[in-house]
């Protein structure tokens, strides 16, 4: 099948669950199993948790949510133009936070890697932040 | 959304729905306006919490450093298996045990 969206909505951290349920939504279209599924809202809250804590410091702006399908395979575009990431493999580092005084966990990368097939990033300082989480559902046997 | 009691010197809170960036900024503020000089140890009840992401991880370890000088434990009761899952990647299980219930959490107190 092949589908897709665009959308965009304010940084505010109330959007942190419509992402997860625009997602959830566009994705069970492939009928995957829980734990799949699961695991990609999940990404996703990392992503855009991530857009809504780092990339506006001064006042909230706008995080775009995309999705593409193209067979069994789901594509997710979180976007910014935010302060965008100085150090990409830094940030990636498991632990690293940008924000040590706010009870960060610096999960959110590896969360991603982890759960998806693929993580990319296109970001640099001033320019904006682009994640892609792509998750290929397997399709075998499994709770639905 | 949460619901927190106190027995003798553990804090109860009982979480349900999603804990998110979102929601573990307001439950941070009613669990450490729950805790007092006394409170020793924490139990976090997570059977009816149906998502957890990273943000959940900083608000729980941001509650174990609380009780830290007091030697307290921290307890969390029946998490889902999403929910576990992101504890175990976190290492958190390290430092934290997993009981089935209230009850048998109260016992290792």
């Amino acid at each position: 099948m092949e589908n897709r969206f665009d959308m965009e909505f304010i940084g505010i951290s109330e959007n942190e669950s419509l992402a997860r349920s625009i997602t959830s939504a566009f994705a069970a279209m492939l009928d995957p199993t829980v734990e799949e599924l699961s695991e990609l809202k999940t990404a996703v809250s990392e992503a855009v948790t991530n857009a809504i804590v780092h990339a506006y410091p001064e006042e909230a702006g706008i995080v775009g949510l995309s999705g593409k399908i193209k067979g069994k395979t789901v594509y997710i575009t979180v976007s910014d133009n935010g302060i965008g990431i100085p150090d990409i493999e830094r940030a990636k580092e498991p632990l690293y936070t940008g924000k040590p005084n706010e009870e960060r966990s610096g999960l959110g990368f590896s969360i991603m890697e982890s759960f998806c097939d693929k993580l990319d990033i296109i970001s640099s300082s001033g320019e904006g932040t682009v994640i892609t989480l792509t998750k290929h559902f397997g399709g075998g046997k499994g709770e639905r | 959304m949460s619901i927190i009691k106190t027995e003798k010197n553990t804090l109860i809170a009982e979480i349900s729905g999603e804990l998110d960036h979102h929601s573990a900024a307001k439950l941070r503020l009613e669990i450490d306006s729950a805790i007092s000089k006394e409170t020793k140890n924490i139990i976090l009840d997570l059977t009816n919490l149906t998502f957890m992401d990273s943000s959940g991880i900083g608000m729980i370890m941001g509650r174990y450093k609380k009780i830290q000088h007091n030697c307290g434990k921290l307890i969390i009761v029946s998490p889902k298996p999403q929910v576990k899952r992101i504890l175990e990647m976190s290492g958190l299980l390290n430092i934290i045990t997993i009981e089935a219930s209230i009850r048998q959490a109260l016992k290792r107190m």
